[in-house]
């Protein structure tokens, strides 16, 4: 699963298109926020690229109702961003605008009711994550909570780029414990030999900054569908 | 005290003050929250904790600070004005009362580095100095402007043995060193303490900081008595995230003392600010129509933050506290005035509240109405910047 930086340029459209083309399972795309806490150099870096290019939450939206595709679109931001929109209009308007799914990466478990109210009642996931620090009960109730998948964090880490595969093993092993929901592996997944490697544990894996790096640095949407392509074949393999 | 509920209470298990605070952070840093929170809690109601707190407190912090009565300021302005002296304290603000407490716990969790925001730069002093005391390995988090604007006090953590990293992202000012701290602190959980420097940030910090602040203004309600004084009318403070405020309020929150927050203008986010969730809390940030952060635009890089702590939303919610605005153009003028009329050179934020109080002096306050006011900090950090303001070449 891609994930890219909604606004962090005019063609991202065209980019996600492209990954879809490249094989992408679904895509999860990036809502920019001013302060993204969860993020390094790579996404913040599109994030205020594409808040300097005046993109909004309404934008996003209306720009992905032009979007054709046939695999699930998750939608990742922080907070502020719907709280201030208002929950139910902004869980309403993400799904007419197509997305399943959210991922919240600064709404703590203890403070989701609200959201996962106004997102269940359009029928929009809440897909929660599982960091390496999270102990195992906590970590059974979180992928019991989970919909859609659950979001296991390979490594102490904001998202950025790594070479090896951090504790994803041992994340995926303990969520399996209490849920038969897919897992997908994020955070620091950058290139094909660590997504072969880590789809032998879990059910898939999302790449972000390794990807956005490139599309922020101008590569094209043939480069784009060809990156995911090569993530698709190692999978595949 | 009766059955009355006390105004600045212990938040709720959520970490909720009314409508406002809570814990809105990754996943990956709830456990250390939560550690966190159960550490405190058990430190604080351990009399032993809290004994070398109160001693580390008096034999390296300089505590009790004492209370002076602003006597020509007073006569100028037609007011009964007492200054609670946290400049005097060790590292020359009210910082270092919540750092001591605050190393003191990391110790006790077993944990053996911190890291910590700045924006003037006086937390991180106070964050190196307490980490030097008890062999902790410290880093601290300054954005890029700050470094540039308070530029001895990088130096200050330096010799002290800290390191200091310079923030680029965003405004690089001190909501950006608060954010890097944040993304630092999920890479090294296990053997570091985020040594947080206002009444901000997730559950349990708003509480836990005011708390350890607490102790000005249980000194300040003791000495006011002790003065022949009692309560006074007013109760005064600068507000950046609020730390030198809640400690003062603390101590007059269940009295008649009406208490009066200031805000630099750049950075009021009471008066232009709506709720929102930032670093952690829900609480009143300035932000724009969609939901981004604005950045915020202050003299003191002590003042420039865009939110505030969440209990100061909950006092001004529900009426308890009222904030103020002033803006830059008014407080070098009132750093002067207390500087020539007292001997006394406040810091940059500190000037916000002696600039208030002389705007409202014969307004707001009445004649001869007493007012403390919390000297949160000297103003040695700030000479060169106000130099180069009073003399531009
Ligand atoms: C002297 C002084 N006063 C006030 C502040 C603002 O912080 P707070 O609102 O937490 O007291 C600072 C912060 O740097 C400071 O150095």
């Amino acid at each position: 699963m891609p994930y890219l930086v909604a606004g962090s340029t005019d063609q991202w459209v065209r980019h996600v298109e492209a990954a879809v083309l490249g094989g992408a399972d679904a895509i999860e795309i990036g809502i920019p926020f001013s302060d993204p806490m969860m993020d390094g150099p790579v996404i913040q870096a599109a994030a205020q690229i594409a808040l300097e290019r005046s993109t909004t939450f309404e934008s996003v939206c209306g720009e992905l109702e032009t979007l054709d595709v046939d695999v699930p679109l998750i939608a990742m931001t922080y907070y502020n961003v719907f709280l201030h929109h208002g929950l139910e209009r902004a869980a309403g308007r993400l799904r007419a605008a197509g997305v399943l799914g959210a991922i919240l990466p600064d709404l703590a478990m203890e403070e989701s009711n609200p959201w996962r109210e106004s997102a269940g009642a359009v029928d929009l996931a809440t897909i929660l994550l599982v960091a390496p620090s999270t102990p195992a009960d906590r970590a059974h109730r979180l992928a019991q909570a989970s919909e859609g998948f659950t979001y296991a964090a390979a490594r102490m880490a904001v998202t950025g780029v790594a070479r090896d595969d951090g504790d994803a093993a041992r994340v995926v092993a303990t969520i399996r414990e209490a849920s038969d929901i897919p897992v997908y592996v994020g955070i620091g997944v950058s290139r094909p030999v660590q997504a072969q490697e880590l789809s032998k544990v879990s059910d898939g894996v999302i790449v972000g900054s390794a990807l956005v790096e490139r599309i922020i640095g101008g590569s094209n949407v043939a480069d784009t569908e060809s990156f995911v392509r090569s993530f698709r074949d190692a999978l595949d393999e | 005290m009766n059955n009355a509920a006390r105004v600045m209470d212990t938040p709720d298990e959520r970490g909720r003050f009314g409508n406002f605070g809570g814990r809105f952070v990754p996943e990956a840093l709830v456990p250390a929250c939560l550690e966190l929170e159960s550490a405190f809690r058990e430190a604080w109601a351990d009399e032993e904790f809290v004994e070398e707190f109160q001693s580390v407190l008096r034999q390296f912090g300089g505590r009790p600070t004492p209370i002076t009565p602003l006597r020509r300021l007073s006569k100028q302005l037609g007011l009964n004005i007492f200054a609670k002296r946290e400049d005097l304290a060790h590292t020359g603000s009210h910082k270092i009362n919540n750092v001591v407490g605050q190393t003191l716990l990391t110790k006790r969790m077993g944990k053996t580095r911190v890291i910590a925001e700045t924006g003037a730069g006086q937390h991180g002093v106070a964050t190196a100095t307490a980490a030097a005391r008890l062999g902790l390995s410290c880093t601290v988090f300054m954005g890029e402007v700050d470094t540039v604007r308070q530029e001895l006090n990088v130096f200050r953590m330096e010799l002290l043995g800290a390191r200091v990293v310079s923030v680029t992202s965003g405004s690089k000012t001190l909501k950006d060193a608060v954010n890097e701290a944040m993304r630092e602190w999920v890479t090294c959980v296990s053997d570091t303490h985020y040594c947080l420097g206002s009444v901000m940030g997730p559950h349990p910090f708003p509480w836990m900081v005011r708390e350890f602040q607490s102790v000005i203004g249980n000194e300040a309600a003791r000495q006011m008595r002790e003065l022949a004084v009692g309560v006074p009318d007013f109760v005064v403070a600068c507000v950046g995230g609020g730390s030198n405020a809640a400690g003062i309020f603390a101590g007059f929150a269940d009295s008649s003392a009406r208490l009066v927050g200031v805000e630099a203008a750049g950075g009021a986010a009471v008066r232009s600010g709506s709720p929102g969730v930032l670093h952690g809390m829900r609480s009143l940030l300035l932000q724009d129509e969609f939901g981004q952060i604005e950045e915020a635009h202050s003299i003191s890089a002590g003042l420039d933050y865009p939110g505030i702590g969440p209990e100061h939303a909950h006092l001004a919610e529900v009426g308890r506290a009222e904030y103020y605005a002033i803006g830059d153009e008014d407080v070098i003028g009132a750093l002067k005035l207390l500087s020539e009329s007292e001997g006394i050179i406040p810091a940059l934020e500190t000037a916000h509240a002696i600039a208030w109080i002389a705007r409202e002096a014969g307004g707001l306050l009445p004649k001869d109405a007493t007012v403390l006011v919390n000297l949160s900090g000297r103003g040695d950090k700030d000479v060169a910047q106000v130099r180069a303001m009073l003399s531009p070449s």
